[in-house]
């Protein structure tokens, strides 16, 4: 089987491998570059929880081949806490209660760190619909709104 | 839930992409953004032989406005061209239908040109390339360019009038005439699910008398192919611009659609809500045009 080289930046640092054409980004990450913060939940777009930032855009990493992100920047929710410190995000999510069995917690939180870039102080109806592509089955998703509102609010007060 | 093996080109030209596409035959496949076709990879509903990517070829890429038209490239990424100002003045109901389309991690992946492709008869854009009477610009290596428009694009369920061995290269969208109003409007179980119906309309009014010069609507998710409705534009074609118009030709519009019915919806309840869009659609439009005006 031919096998392709991928060489990309992932959280900062230049990353490669070497994969069949065939490797969504979502399993490179998490089998051959070890980042196993990245949840698989459906594996074809659907849930939302393999959510990672590509060149800065929100993209599902199951429906993107590892080899179509080949010289791209990608985030992932490792990248949020690079000192093991919880940024402002996590912080607010943490004091919302914004998740309960953290399955959904990567993807919420890659897209919403996409959300806030564009939009710092969105309303909740721009939040609900930023997060219409994520799915979580525990919260019923008010905690989640709440968290990345007061995260809006948190970043807005220290200006 | 993995794809099956395939093999993988990414040429960095047009030319380069159609021979590789000519050579394979019906076994290869564009990948565009990948959205629907990857899914249909993994749940091994598509077992192509060859994916061709679409993404390194610049070309397919640029969005421009010329001779009165809006030129957008197979490849730009339905979040560019939501953002995109030249599309907001040229081509509002390209502008507002987008938005609606999946979620934004969708759309930054997905493309016009793979959307329109795909060929989904419940999408967005097919409806919106029908109503806008745009071109579809394909070529291949075999009989070079063409120039096909939206009414003959979409020719069945998920079919095209694309060959295998084609590429959709740009959506040429003719610029609206002074004074039309536009709308666009679905009802979806969730926001950024697959409309159960979609509509999109555009209203010309007359200036100097205020009755309607041209009206034009289509809908999404009531057959094979999305639909537009001659004999109900022709319906309102010299009336008054008044709710009775588009009451009278959303039921004539109802009447005139077979939609399947499917878990989401009984076909006599898709037709229902087909005539409600069509009315709400053509009277936004409509009152959009006359604030045009």
């Amino acid at each position: 089987m031919t096998c392709f080289d991928v060489e990309l930046t992932v959280n900062g640092a230049p990353r490669r491998g070497s994969v069949e054409a065939r490797r969504t980004l979502a399993d490179f990450l998490r089998e051959d570059l070890g980042l196993t913060g990245t949840h698989l939940g459906c594996e074809h777009g659907v849930c939302g929880a393999c959510t990672v930032l590509v060149d800065g855009e929100p993209a599902r990493s199951c429906l993107m081949l590892a080899v179509q992100a080949r010289g791209a920047d990608v985030r992932t929710v490792e990248g949020l806490a690079p000192d093991g410190e919880m940024n402002r995000l996590q912080e607010a999510m943490w004091d919302s209660h914004g998740f309960q069995c953290g399955f959904c917690t990567p993807g919420f939180l890659m897209q919403i760190t996409a959300l806030l870039a564009e939009n710092p102080g969105p309303t909740e109806a721009e939040v609900r619909e930023a997060l219409s592509g994520n799915i979580c089955r525990c919260t019923g998703y008010e905690s989640i709104v709440n968290g990345v509102l007061l995260a809006a609010d948190a970043a807005g007060s220290d200006e | 839930m993995k794809p099956p093996p395939f093999d993988y080109s990414a040429p960095d030209t047009l030319e380069e992409a159609l021979f590789l596409l000519g050579e394979a035959g019906d076994e290869a496949r564009p990948l565009a953004g990948g959205q629907s076709l990857v899914p249909l990879l993994s749940l091994r509903l598509a077992r192509p032989s060859r994916l061709v990517d679409l993404a390194g070829i610049t070309t397919l890429t640029t969005l421009g406005a010329a001779d009165g038209h809006l030129a957008v490239g197979a490849m730009v990424r339905e979040r560019q061209a939501e953002r995109d100002e030249r599309v907001r003045r040229l081509a509002p109901v390209l502008a507002d239908a987008l938005p609606l389309i999946g979620h934004p991690a969708i759309r930054s992946r997905g493309t016009i040109g793979g959307s329109l492709s795909h060929a989904d008869p419940a999408a967005e854009l097919p409806a919106v390339a029908l109503v806008l009477e745009a071109e579809l610009v394909a070529e291949s290596r075999a009989r070079g360019r063409r120039s096909i428009p939206a009414a003959d694009f979409f020719t069945g369920y998920f079919t095209t009038a694309l060959a295998p061995d084609e590429l959709l290269t740009t959506l040429r969208v003719p610029s609206s005439a002074p004074g039309t109003g536009w709308a666009v409007d679905e009802v979806a179980r969730r926001h950024g699910d697959f409309a159960i119906v979609g509509a999109a309309a555009m209203v010309r009014l007359d200036t100097s008398t205020g009755r309607i010069d041209e009206a034009r609507v289509a809908l999404a998710g009531v057959g094979d192919t999305p639909v537009r409705l001659a004999e109900t534009e022709q319906m309102l074609a010299g009336a008054e611009p008044a709710d009775e118009a588009f009451a009278d030709a959303a039921e004539d519009a109802a009447t005139r659609l077979s939609p399947a019915a499917d878990v989401h919806g009984s076909a006599a309840y898709r037709r229902h809500v087909a005539g409600v869009l069509a009315r709400r659609t053509l009277k936004l439009a409509a009152q959009r045009a006359r604030e045009a005006a």
